[in-house]
């Protein structure tokens, strides 16, 4: 009895930090590139950070429940959860990439654009490095917030620790709740401490 | 052929009229002081220099190309350029700092080290003590001494200066002229130098042209600016009587 909840501990464990690191990967890869392209159009600014700060303020079960009738992204199952962590998370990767490269000194980028860099040299030599900590703050915030928010992924047959939760809800099982707000809060710990450590690793001198 | 030359140059920005017909050929080897008041065009005529803006109207040649016709990026990394606030970067050491432009024209890693270590001697920085600082180590002044280190660092035919000692200290300030006087000497470069203190004007000029309004009142050796009797040229004398 014991070790069949240890093994699926460790096997909703694994559900759940699956489901969180594809959702990171994905809005890192959309967040940043789109926090680049903001810091350089000032026009799209404000609607893509309306747009992004709107999803932020939808209850994560109701966005769950818009997503499930639409075509390829929706459904149950993991892809809808991953579609709506996805959206969640891109709040503070946008704002923080967007903010982490218009703070970066004026004199700083006109004395690399006088000295002849290309945009892109400009970016990945200065702007980026300079921010780098910025960036960094936005996706560790929303690394914490995922590894939460995707508890609920159980609601919709997302898997993860969620399913511990719901289960220990509805049955009135505090071993079934613990086991499931245990290890998510000690992946969000360990989370929030590494992705820290790395941010003041990163830290521009 | 002047190395840069300015015909009849006209730039608006936002309906306001900043330079109004300038016209102004820098030759090999001169420093070309621009002495004007805040607002007077100086730093625009410095930026359309190296193609960080174009003019409305007119045109403007560096060794006898139009910078519209330069590729933008080449035009830059030919021209040395410092400014007041030097925008060192704050995530490199000196020696990246100064190396930044060699290193981007694809020299060896060796040669950019030993051009970093001539020019951090020839800026009065000892490089063993120097290079491996970050800018935030460093005082304002040794700040600007690298900017100039990194204005040379290429090789440029052509260095300009936006009032890069006026923010600091009147002492420092000396001895930052003293060493730009020395450095021309030593390199003998060509230099557009913009400045609205007439004693740095006088003290590093070879010629002064007088910027009021967007427009050239004058061009004249350093005697010869002393004894000017315009309006303007009056204010700036002026100044030296206290």
């Amino acid at each position: 009895m014991r070790s069949d909840l240890a093994s699926e501990i460790l096997q909703l464990t694994a559900e759940h930090l699956i489901l969180v690191v594809s959702s990171m990967a994905l809005a890192i890869l959309i967040g940043v590139p789109l926090g680049i392209v903001l810091a350089r159009q000032p026009a799209l600014r404000r609607w893509v950070l309306a747009f992004v700060s709107i999803v932020q303020t939808i209850p994560s079960l109701a966005l769950f429940g818009f997503l499930i009738p639409i075509p390829l992204i929706g459904g149950i199952g993991k892809r809808t959860v991953i579609v709506s962590l996805v959206l969640y998370a891109l709040l503070p990767i946008v704002r923080n990439t967007f903010a982490g490269i218009v703070s970066v000194d004026p004199a700083v980028c006109d004395s690399a654009v006088a000295m002849g860099m290309t945009p892109v040299q400009l970016l990945r030599l200065v702007q980026m490095p300079l921010a780098a900590q910025t960036i960094l703050a936005g996706i560790r915030v929303a690394a914490v917030t995922t590894i939460g928010t995707a508890t609920i992924a159980a609601a919709i047959g997302g898997g993860g620790l969620g399913v511990f939760i719901f289960r220990g809800v509805a049955s009135v099982d505090t071993t079934q709740i613990l086991a499931g707000a245990v290890p998510a809060a000690l992946i969000a710990l360990s989370a929030d401490g590494g992705l820290g450590w790395i941010e003041r690793k990163v830290s521009p001198a | 052929m002047p190395l840069v030359e300015f015909r009849d140059v006209h730039y608006e920005a936002g309906g306001k009229q900043i330079l109004a017909g300038l016209n102004l050929a820098v030759e090999s080897g001169e420093t070309l002081v621009l002495l004007g008041r805040s607002g007077s065009g100086k730093t625009t005529a410095l930026k359309m220099t190296n193609g960080m803006l174009f003019p409305t109207r007119g045109q403007v040649t560096v060794e006898g190309r139009l910078t519209t016709d330069w590729d933008a990026i080449r035009l830059k990394r030919r021209i040395g350029y410092v400014i007041q606030d030097v925008g060192l970067f704050p995530h490199f050491t000196v020696a990246e700092n100064v190396g930044l432009v060699p290193k981007l024209e694809g020299w060896a890693d060796g040669d950019v080290s030993g051009r970093v270590n001539a020019l951090l001697s020839s800026v009065g920085l000892p490089p063993a003590e120097y290079r491996e600082r970050y800018p935030r180590q460093l005082s304002g002044g040794q700040r600007q001494r690298v900017g100039v280190a990194r204005a040379l660092a290429a090789e440029p035919p052509l260095l300009l200066f936006d009032e890069p000692f006026g923010a600091l200290d009147p002492v420092t300030r000396q001895e930052l002229q003293q060493q730009f006087l020395q450095l021309r000497r030593e390199f003998q470069k060509t230099s557009i130098f913009v400045t609205h203190d007439v004693r740095e004007a006088l003290r590093l000029g070879t010629r002064i042209g007088l910027l009021s309004h967007g427009r050239l009142e004058m061009v004249a050796e350093p005697v010869e600016f002393r004894k000017a009797r315009s309006m303007e040229a009056r204010a700036f004398l002026a100044c030296l009587e206290d």
